[in-house]
């Protein structure tokens, strides 16, 4: 995979390969959906700013137990693994058509504008083209946890406010032929949603909105149960691990490349 | 996506053609100071000297040393991921409380910025509006640098009259050249994909997400990947009805809206040494439209005698050496290209405006960190001088910052007898300039000034055409220079700037 700009490949290396185990997996569902009670806060405010001392040098073995190990997170099945209805698109979605400017005074670190962000995720798209809505009207998620797209997804804006939008209505994976730079960077560093690459191309031309389709990060499979076709997906590579953990921060104190606050 | 009939545009590939060695100017020199407060965040670095402008073993490219430099190495290549030492950190009011959010989430809320005189905060997007939480964004911004006594802030307390507001500037990228934050050689970031705009100066620019810019407020430091180059050389004599804009829709033409993902984009040529710090700004501001990372303009005495007195902070500038390897080199023949339009709804749908001279238009815009300069004005108050007739349809001008906006008021047009552009553009019937900020260019809150609000079909010196991109999702918008725009806006048809210029 030529996209592992992020903090993934380095990260890895640092750490001594030490990847995360997966009873962690999408604990930043949780940490999203509530900012109160949230594991994530309680340590925060005991954190000072990052000094020399808080940054480590790489170390195998983590000294810091992740602030998330303390989320009591349900185990899922399968963390590699997604399934449901996929919504199809073709190339080039640019961010504006993912989340229009008008919606950016919504600030996504606020728990309350994050979920608004969720509710307008896609409505740039021109009518014509998608007729079917990606978020219903009224509500605030989607019924399509896949988006199965063309080349260069999300070009145009650096707005984080994209893949925050679709991580915010419930979409775990994008599948696309390939993605622009910033937009696969947002994605890993806030852990929102996997951005996934199809080794062939012209897959969304094969796809419908509304097919039941099968995301298997493990065998780099994406299964289109609807049309029983099997395609090939490229390695997610050391994004996984980043996306798994819930963004580039919470994979650092997981693998001690952050410590914790002084404990002062 | 080109237009069939620029197939035979003067684009030549060559292969890899040893070029002349990069113009190298007399600079100023110091020795950079890096922030000694994170050590490391990964393998130390070896302990040999980073390279520097001198002869060195491993040939690099422009923005190769650049980020050598900053992430304290001898040397490196394309695809090696290094931890980078950032040296101006912007953000502005649409991406600023959530860095800001992230900052103080993952930091604690006690925790102070890595640098309070590194970090640049520009509110510029939705200045003028009655929406609320538009303003309370800038509210956000105004606490945070209260408290974290930021030293750059350029604030606007006062919607009604942006001028009682002298540290209000405007539009983010070009407030930060004219502030003096963008110097050769070093490494800007910002919360903007236009942020690349800054590789003007022969640095290294590019966008972030907010994630990435709360990490970077509190250590300093970033994760990149070194892109590979893409060299365009651009040589021959820039025709008088050509501006940059016209080169730089040129090549995302050739390279489309993904050709230049995961790379750096360097321009250098004779064309290139002509331009102004305005146009190549112009160049640099768009490479993101075609995907890229960043791209550069070697710094010259043009950048030299721009950053006169704006700046008192020593910068080195850097040079691609003579062997550096390019994934690609383009040559441009410059004399021979023609006005240029971007057609809806794609910066790469690429036609030349005289193809277009059918489109019938409903409005203009001028405006943007692309093609909202003082620059900018001048040469579309060149065209309503020369053509000396009114325009037919609205004309929205939309000055990038304040002191664009008093240039507009203040400075003569060339051979106009003294006119400024302001009195030129009102006797072409034009709108009164607005209050400097991004505007209308990405749509915007409901009551922006210049917002399509309806499906209308907009010549705009902007640099985007997606749907939706200025307010209506079925508005149509063709992007071009300022030249071509003003010419359209006489005619109220898409119009090739020669019709007026001869």
């Amino acid at each position: 995979m030529t996209t592992t700009t992020t903090a993934a490949a380095a990260v890895a290396t640092a750490s001594g390969g030490a990847l995360l185990s997966s009873p962690l997996s999408r604990h930043h569902q949780q940490r999203r959906s509530s900012s109160v009670g949230s594991p994530f806060v309680a340590i925060a405010k005991r954190r000072q700013h990052l000094s020399s001392a808080c940054i480590n040098l790489p170390n195998p073995s983590p000294r810091f137990s992740p602030v998330v190990a303390a989320a009591a997170t349900p185990a899922r099945s399968s963390t590699s693994t997604f399934h449901g209805p996929c919504y199809v698109v073709g190339d080039n979605i640019d961010t504006d058509q993912i989340i229009p400017a008008q919606y950016l005074t919504l600030v996504p670190s606020k728990p309350d504008e994050y979920r608004k962000l969720g509710s307008f995720a896609l409505i740039g798209l021109p009518h014509d083209a998608y007729p079917i809505p990606f978020v219903e009207p009224g509500h605030e998620t989607t019924r399509f946890p896949i988006i199965i797209g063309g080349s260069n997804f999300g070009c145009g804006s650096s707005r984080e406010h994209a893949p925050v939008a679709l991580g915010a209505a419930g979409v775990r994976a994008v599948v696309a032929e390939s993605y622009a730079r910033i937009f696969f960077r947002n994605s890993v560093s806030t852990g929102e949603v996997y951005p996934v690459e199809s080794e062939a191309v012209g897959m969304w031309k094969e796809c419908s909105t509304g097919d039941i389709v099968t995301v298997d990060l493990a065998e780099n499979a994406l299964i289109n149960h609807s049309t029983g076709k099997q395609y090939t997906l490229k390695p997610i590579g050391d994004a996984g691990p980043v996306v798994e953990a819930g963004g580039i921060f919470a994979y650092a104190r997981q693998t001690g490349m952050i410590s914790s606050a002084r404990s002062d | 996506m080109a237009s069939s009939s620029v197939a035979s545009s003067p684009v030549f590939l060559s292969g890899t053609h040893p070029i002349a060695s990069p113009l190298i100017s007399p600079a100023p020199r110091c020795r950079k100071e890096v922030s000694r407060k994170i050590l490391a965040v990964m393998a130390p670095a070896q302990s040999r000297s980073p390279s520097t402008t001198g002869s060195v073993k491993h040939a690099m490219t422009l923005t190769e040393k650049i980020l050598a430099r900053a992430s304290e190495r001898p040397q490196l290549s394309p695809g090696e991921n290094v931890w980078v030492n950032v040296d101006v950190l912007m953000t502005h009011d649409i991406c600023g409380p959530g860095t800001i959010g992230i900052f103080k989430k993952e930091f604690g809320e006690n925790a102070k910025v890595w640098d309070r005189e590194k970090i640049v905060i520009i509110p510029d997007h939705y200045i003028f509006t009655s929406d609320e939480r538009a303003n309370r964004n800038v509210d956000i911004l105004r606490d945070f640098c209260m408290e974290q006594n930021i030293e750059y802030f350029y604030d606007i307390k006062d919607l009604s009259n942006f001028r009682v507001n002298p540290d209000y500037k405007g539009v983010c990228h070009i407030a930060l050249a004219q502030e003096g934050h963008c110097r050769p050689g070093e490494v800007l970031l910002g919360t903007d994909s236009h942020t690349c705009n800054a590789g003007a100066f022969g640095q290294f620019a590019t966008g972030i997400g907010n994630t990435d810019a709360g990490f970077v407020m509190g250590t300093g430091k970033v994760l990149l990947k070194i892109p590979p180059t893409l060299r365009f050389i651009l040589d021959g004599e820039m025709p008088n009805f050509l501006l940059a804009k016209d080169l730089i829709l040129q090549i995302i033409g050739e390279i489309t809206v993904s050709g230049g993902t995961y790379r750096s984009m360097e321009f250098v040529g004779s064309t290139i040494e002509s331009l102004t710090m305005e146009e190549r700004m112009t160049l640099c501001n768009m490479v993101v439209e075609a995907g890229a990372k960043n791209g550069v303009v070697p710094a010259d005495l043009t950048t030299f005698n721009y950053l006169e007195g704006k700046t008192s902070v020593n910068y080195e500038p850097v040079y691609s050496d003579g062997h550096a390897k390019f994934l690609q080199e383009y040559r441009i023949d410059v004399s021979k290209l023609e006005p240029l339009v971007a057609k809806p709804h794609s910066p790469d749908n690429r036609a030349l405006a005289r193809e277009c001279k059918d489109v019938k238009i409903d409005r203009v815009y001028i405006g943007s960190c692309t093609g909202g300069k003082t620059e900018d004005f001048m040469a579309a108050a060149k065209v309503f001088l020369s053509s000396g007739t009114k325009v037919k349809v609205p004309t929205f001008l939309v000055p990038a910052t304040q002191k664009v906006w008093m240039d507009l008021y203040a400075l003569p047009v060339p051979g106009s007898g003294g006119k400024t552009c302001s009195q030129i553009f009102e006797e072409a019937g034009c709108d009164v300039p607005a209050s400097p900020s991004c505007g209308a260019c990405l749509g915007g809150p409901q009551d922006t000034y210049g917002r399509m609000n309806e499906a209308k079909v907009c010549v705009s010196t902007t640099n985007r055409n997606f749907p939706g991109r200025m307010g209506h999702k079925e508005g149509q918008i063709y992007l071009a220079s300022p030249y071509t725009a003003a010419a359209s806006a006489l005619t109220g048809l898409v119009t090739d700037p020669r019709d007026f210029l001869r």
